[in-house]
């Protein structure tokens, strides 16, 4: 079976980002732009099933500006055998990714699609689950273990209260959360050899996709700013400035 | 307006969460609804009509809802949606599961960790691990939301809501329940506890997190950790505070033997007292503890113990 694998460019995880000045959005220029990282783990995935024989191919799909070819590059250095790349400079939310992620799934039927749990840009944690509802496929999400058994995934999530496994039928969505793996690393005979791998360049019309919502971002704010306090020299001064300071104890 | 609420549930019981998301629906303002779904669920019907502000809880008591699976309860919502304005739930893992999945059928955007209302169109909700805080409005003519808790305080129970039967049954032949492995405590919830300690890779080893036992005993204190401590298996996932894990804002926070990465400053950092225990004076945590202090976590745990 085919596995599609979802990956969203973002804001590296290390970077701490920085307010526009008139408020209107986060600030990105010159900023070091990463794979989100729960979908470098949903390559890494769908790469061991391939691994494993499970899967026969593995289709990476990116929807996003010019510069999101990257990440699929990443993807493709790192086992995937094809990307696909909706370019869009428009900012593509949670439902327009998942309507045009399920025209992708209409046309490749893939037995798996694996996407990330959330985005740390946007931390919606919605495509997957909004992409099973269009498709009408059973959802996993929050996974930490997948394992596809015949005609059969049973995923085990990471939910509140501990963890739950839960069997689907296949076709089936699963979102990835953050102990389902450890992703390698692109070797740099791979990376180059990812530059050769096709790559098909597509827009949001070609799948008759609106990529515009009807969500406006009116103003971006850092929050308040919490200033950093004292040290304290010793477990008995903890103890007093919790009682008689702070009157927590 | 009116205003859906779906009830979290845990272990058949109403969880906590929900009387947050009512108090958020209050200040939307209309009327408001609570649907509770399960299987065996007449007790927390019962419970979420006693949340101040509830008109009427809707209760679809049906095997096909146990365990809450997405695809029914989603299908349920679907069928429900009509007439309503906004349909909310919580930011757990059951209301993330769920209710981007109304939205798709919807056809309409959802707000995720909604912590800040501002109108009935017009919602604050972090983005980027919580280092912005983004003014949104949705021009949808139903609004789909998830609630951060912490960011409401919790209604009372002094209502008495009518209780009413739904009865729309779904198919669902898609996914079943296989198990669940509860993490079972006697200490109060990470998300509703008033003191929370953590503990990070600082701790060494499962065993070791032993040394905050006594402690929490003697505070009443829910225990949690960091991802390091979690992914090293020193605690199960569940105890996780953080970006991608639980969401806390309690009295006092206590963090021991961890660095303070952005990703675990996201899950903690609203506390209103934090204390950072760590032997790295230049641990970024210290930035945001109001107390710091500085040594060997293995010392000063039971230093704190024995004199709290
Ligand atoms: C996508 C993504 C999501 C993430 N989500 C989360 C999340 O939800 N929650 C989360 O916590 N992290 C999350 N992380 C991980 C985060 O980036 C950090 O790696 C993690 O928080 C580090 O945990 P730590 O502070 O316990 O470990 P470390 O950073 O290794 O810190 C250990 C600390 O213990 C101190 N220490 C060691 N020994 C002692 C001693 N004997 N006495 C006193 N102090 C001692 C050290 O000085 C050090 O400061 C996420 C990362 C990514 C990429
Ligand atoms: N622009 C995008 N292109 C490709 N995949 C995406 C995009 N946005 C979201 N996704 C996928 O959906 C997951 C969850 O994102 P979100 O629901 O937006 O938090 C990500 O980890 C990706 O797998």
């Amino acid at each position: 079976m085919k596995v599609l694998v979802a990956v969203k460019r973002v804001i590296d995880y290390n970077v701490k980002i920085r307010v526009k000045a008139d408020h209107s959005d986060v600030d990105l220029t010159n900023v070091k732009m990463a794979m989100n990282p729960f979908c470098e783990i949903a390559v890494e995935e769908a790469v061991r099933l391939k691994e494993k024989g499970v899967a026969t191919e593995v289709i990476a799909v990116s929807v996003g500006p010019k510069a999101a070819q990257e990440q699929l590059r990443t993807a493709l250095a790192l086992g995937a055998d094809r990307a696909i790349h909706i370019e869009t400079d428009e900012r593509a939310e949670s439902l327009a990714v998942a309507k045009l992620l399920a025209k992708v799934v209409e046309e490749e039927q893939p037995g798996l699609v694996v996407l990330g749990k959330q985005a740390i840009d946007t931390d919606n944690n919605q495509t997957g689950q909004m992409l099973a509802a269009l498709t009408g496929l059973p959802q996993g999400t929050f996974a930490s273990e997948v394992a596809v058994d015949g005609d059969k995934v049973n995923v085990t999530r990471e939910i509140d209260g501990g963890l739950q496994t839960i069997a689907l039928t296949l076709p089936a969505i699963v979102t990835t959360d953050l102990r389902l793996n450890e992703p390698r690393y692109a070797k740099l005979p791979d990376i180059m050899k990812a530059k050769k791998k096709p790559l098909d360049v597509k827009t949001p019309a070609d799948y008759g996709v609106e990529v515009a919502s009807k969500v406006s971002l009116l103003k971006v704010e850092s929050p308040a700013e919490r200033k950093g306090g004292v040290k304290v020299a010793s477990v008995d001064e903890l103890i007093d400035k919790l009682k008689n300071e702070a009157k927590v104890l | 307006m009116s205003i859906l609420v779906l009830a979290d549930l845990h272990e058949g019981q109403l969880a906590g969460a929900t009387a947050h998301v009512v108090a958020a629906a209050q200040a939307i303002g209309g009327d408001i609804d609570v649907l509770v779904a399960g299987d065996g669920v007449q007790a927390a019907a019962e419970a979420a009509a006693k949340l101040d502000g509830v008109s009427k809880v809707r209760v679809a008591d049906n095997t096909v809802y146990a365990h809450q699976l997405a695809e029914p309860i989603g299908a349920l919502l679907v069928e429900l949606a009509d007439g309503y304005t906004h349909v909310l739930a919580s930011a757990s893992t059951t209301g993330k599961n769920v209710l981007p999945r109304l939205a798709a059928l919807k056809d309409v955007s959802q707000l995720s960790d909604v912590l800040g209302v501002e109108s009935a169109d017009t919602f604050l909700r972090p983005i980027y691990a919580g280092n912005a805080i983004a003014t949104v409005k949705s021009d949808d003519t139903l609004k789909v939301i998830t609630i951060r808790t912490t960011g409401f305080d919790a209604v009372g129970s002094s209502g008495s809501a009518t209780i009413e039967a739904v009865d729309v049954v779904v198919e669902n032949s898609q996914s079943s329940f296989v198990k669940e492995e509860l993490a079972k405590s006697d200490r109060p919830e990470l998300g509703g506890a008033k003191v929370v300690i953590s503990g990070g890779r600082g701790m060494g080893n499962g065993d070791n997190f032993k040394l905050l036992d006594g402690i929490a005993d003697k505070l009443g204190a829910a225990i949690g950790a960091s991802r390091a401590a979690v992914d090293a298996g020193f605690v199960p996932n569940d105890m996780q505070v953080g970006q991608t894990g639980k969401i806390v804002a309690p009295d006092l926070y206590i963090a021991v033997g961890i660095s303070g990465a952005i990703q675990h400053l996201a899950g903690m950092k609203d506390s209103k007292v934090i204390v950072a225990i760590n032997k790295d004076d230049e641990a970024p945590i210290f930035q945001v503890a109001d107390y710091g202090l500085v040594g060997d976590l293995f010392e000063i745990l039971p230093e704190l113990e024995s004199k709290l």
